[in-house]
């Protein structure tokens, strides 16, 4: 039986004996012999640390709230949608790395829920997500806002309980908390029937938990990374392949370690921007369908992949039979079930990835003093001079309006590299991984896996609460920004002043980009009206009065010239959020590009347009203006 | 395509079989049968998985059960070295004039008359899916009126049991 030790709560400081308003032991941790299941539930909730909620009541979680009033430790965050509650517990978690939590009531409250525990599952972020459940004896008689919550989510949380039994409600959420957080981290569903709530029940902290089926590998086997070393020394052109494990697991420094120890080339991927500096040497940026031409290329042409919390997504791989063919693979991740599920793996290596660094960092010195090392100047030299010819970059519009690489670019440098930058998903998505440069760890929070428009302001407002000290930027657009900008009241009556780039082409802009390419300039569906552009007698909404209506301050920019002032502009005011609307070019185009399922050897820099070293190719390859049917394979 | 089977134990939980079956659907994982029953633990309970793999390796197969926190231990049962067994319940056509002749081919697979009525018996047999499938080609020709077949059970050969730390996890 594996009892793992909970994590000391970080309040028990307090006097035993003190008592809080609602009459019980002021330390969380002390029992309680009689209480109800809602008091019990809160007081699990302080035990293990929780500071802030973020949720909406409703019926069956109603009893939950009135503790939850009292309670000297949680604070609690009434959002205006669920899917905010949901996706600002995970900006919370990925900006501090704590456990972000969320609430909402049974029904229609659990299944807004849905998107973002999706989006938890398929980013690993550590959360947890409590539901109230009709009365157990209503359950499964198609109650009033009755779900099968549990049974909803059972494919896209990490685990889930349905709790119908007071007295579970210690354990269950200890084991919650335990299991969201260790490990591959996730979403953890806690579905709690609300007669459990009303209850009366006795409150004891479990001084551990005991999840016999349930034991994540942290430690790397010692033969594998040996093995690996091997396989770096031997290498002429390895990459580091760095994924969001990665920044998960807090590996930066020692990411960091081993690229200084060994001068490989990296590449940082979606989930993995700011996991090695931007400005690092060896840094060559993003892979995948918009990478950097330098790191796309590089996993091409590589002997060796050390693969680090990464898992050979679609969007970095590309076609997979074509994907790095030459390389040798080594994969360390948390989760085993990820090495070899989509590239057949040489050295696997299951752990976490901060003791994997380390442990391979000590392996490669040994190796290289005790076998030397194969020579890869020519190979970093090669990279180089990719990142040096094929720089991401875009042409300004010609007809004076606003370029939205510009102002992302502009806001990356005026905000620094300290500050968080969120943003939702699409074109300003690709815009803010590729022209921010990053240079630390959980500074770039977006939806990775799940694509999920309208994750930037909830999740922003997540990140700034548990950073207040932090700069936040969402970097939005228009379309993901209409999805979820309700919470923007959130933030202005909760003091939690992030400020908002809406990138707006008044389009749904990635699927316009694809409909530019591949479907004939035929824009079914994808004018929002909402700047310019529109054919409608003025731009709806107005984002700038829709601002001000929430108590925000609205600004716009619609001349380059104007870009710098606005964001400083912006900068400047911290006492609420700030909305602005940049007025951008619509036809801009997210550049490079692998289009979706073909080679990443088929990579362009701009349309039309393949690099260099494949020109040679061209003889056998097939001339056409359609780009993705363009073949350019070396 | 290829036909493992797995011996699965579990927490005997509420919901662990949606749990599993769930995972199957998702992952595009094929089930050929499952059953499922209570052990020698009243804590634990345990899942006889019959799967056919055709694009997934077995591996990711298992490795993807092992995340589910209720599942505590999977053992591949190699057809040889393991015994499998299926049940049978079959009711055939049979009046006065063919019931001996019926009754002599039973005995022959060492199945078991369970039941008989004027125009028909029910038969109980027990084997690997082969020795079943044999049976019921016998049974054909006096008319199947209805049967039923439960899923593989199946245990490791030998001394040792799955909870033993010996044997090797899949």
């Amino acid at each position: 039986m594996a009892h793992e030790p909970i994590s000391a709560p970080p309040i028990s400081t307090q006097p035993a004996g003190e008592q809080s308003r609602d009459g019980l032991p002021l330390d969380p941790t002390l029992p309680v012999a009689s209480l109800t299941g809602a008091q019990s539930l809160i007081r699990s909730l302080e035990a293990v640390g929780v500071e802030v909620v973020f949720g909406i009541p409703g019926g069956a979680i109603l009893p939950a709230y009135d503790p939850l009033m009292d309670s000297p430790h949680v604070r609690h965050i009434l959002v205006r949608h669920e899917q905010g509650a949901g996706h600002a517990a995970e900006g919370y978690a990925v900006a501090t790395g704590k456990v972000g939590v969320c609430m909402a009531t049974s029904g229609p409250g659990a299944t807004n829920l849905v998107t973002p525990i999706a989006d938890a599952n398929m980013d690993s972020v550590p959360m947890v997500a409590i539901t109230g459940q009709v009365a157990a004896a209503a359950i499964g008689t198609d109650a009033f806002q009755e779900a099968d919550i549990a049974g909803i989510t059972i494919p896209i949380t990490k685990h889930n309980y349905l709790v119908t039994d007071p007295a579970e409600i210690p354990r269950v959420i200890a084991e919650a908390f335990h299991l969201a957080a260790t490990g591959r981290p996730g979403p953890v569903l806690v579905d709690v029937a609300k007669s459990a709530l009303q209850a009366r029940t006795s409150f004891e902290w479990p001084t551990s938990v005991d999840l016999p089926g349930y034991r994540p590998v942290v430690r790397p086997h010692g033969k594998q990374v040996k093995e690996a070393a091997r396989l770096i020394a031997a290498a002429k052109r390895p990459v580091l392949y760095v994924g969001g494990g990665v920044v998960k697991a807090d590996a930066a420094p020692e990411l960091r370690a081993l690229a200084d120890l060994t001068g490989i080339p990296a590449v940082t991927t979606l989930m993995a921007r700011g996991a090695l500096p931007d400005s690092h040497p060896s840094n060559l940026g993003m892979p995948g369908m918009h990478g950097t031409v330098a790191a796309v290329a590089a996993l091409q042409k590589s002997d060796l992949l050390i693969t680090l919390g990464a898992r050979f997504d679609d969007r970095v791989t590309g076609e997979l039979s074509s994907f790095a063919p030459g390389a040798k693979v080594i994969h360390a991740d948390i989760d085993p079930a990820e090495i070899g599920k989509n590239r057949a793996v040489d050295v696997p290596i299951v752990g976490d990835a901060k003791l994997v660094l380390a442990e391979l960092a000590t392996a490669v010195v040994a190796e290289f003093e005790a076998n030397g090392r194969a020579d890869i100047g020519a190979w970093t030299a090669q990279t180089d001079a990719w990142r040096s010819t094929y720089p991401l970059g875009y042409t300004a519009p010609d007809d004076g309006t606003l370029s939205p690489q510009h102002v992302i670019e502009r806001i990356g440098a005026i905000a620094g590299p300290e500050a968080v930058y969120v943003s939702g998903v699409g074109q300003h998505q690709m815009w803010s991984a590729q022209f921010v440069k990053y240079e630390n760890p959980r500074t770039w929070l977006n939806s990775g896996g799940l694509g999920t428009m309208g994750y930037a302001v909830p999740a922003a407002m997540g990140a700034k609460v548990g950073r207040p000290d932090t700069v936040v930027w969402a970097i939005d657009g228009d379309g993901c920004f209409q999805m979820t900008n309700q919470e923007l009241a959130t933030c202005t009556l909760n003091g939690i002043p992030v400020k908002v780039a809406v990138i707006n082409n008044s389009s749904l802009g990635m699927v316009r980009q694809w409909q530019t390419l591949f479907y004939s300039e035929r824009y079914s569906n994808t004018d929002l009206h909402s700047g310019d552009h529109s054919t409608h007698s003025a731009p709806v909404p107005d984002f700038v009065k829709l601002a001000d209506a929430y108590g925000c301050v609205g600004l716009r920019c619609e001349r380059p010239e104007d870009v710098d002032a606005t964001i400083e502009k912006a900068m400047a005011i911290n006492d609420v959020p700030v909305v602005i609307d940049f007025r951008v070019h619509r036809d801009a185009m997210v550049w490079p590009m692998v289009a979706a399922g073909v080679s990443n050897d088929q990579i362009q820099y701009a349309r039309g347009l393949s690099p260099e070293w494949d020109r040679e190719a061209d003889s056998d390859g097939v001339s056409s203006d359609d780009p993705a049917a363009q073949k350019v394979i070396s | 395509m290829s036909r493992h089977t797995l011996s699965v134990l579990v927490e005997n939980r509420p919901g662990v079989l949606m749990r599993i079956t769930s995972l199957f659907a998702r992952r595009n994982f094929n089930i050929h049968s499952l059953t499922v029953g209570p052990t020698e633990r009243s804590e634990i309970s345990r899942m006889t998985i019959v799967v056919d793999v055709e694009s997934q390796p077995l591996e990711q197969v298992t490795k993807q059960l092992n995340k589910l926190i209720n599942v505590l231990k999977i053992v591949e049962l190699e057809d040889d070295a393991s015994v499998q067994r299926e049940l049978l319940l079959v009711k055939v056509r049979a009046d006065a004039s063919v019931r001996g002749e019926v009754v002599d081919t039973v005995a022959l697979f060492r199945a078991h008359v369970v039941d008989v009525s004027p125009d028909a018996v029910t038969v109980e047999a027990t084997g690997s899916p082969g020795k079943l499938a044999a049976l019921l080609r016998v049974l054909e020709p006096f008319g199947i009126r209805e049967l039923v077949q439960s899923g593989s059970v199946a245990l490791a050969r030998g001394g040792r049991a799955i909870s033993d730390r010996a044997l090797r996890s899949a």
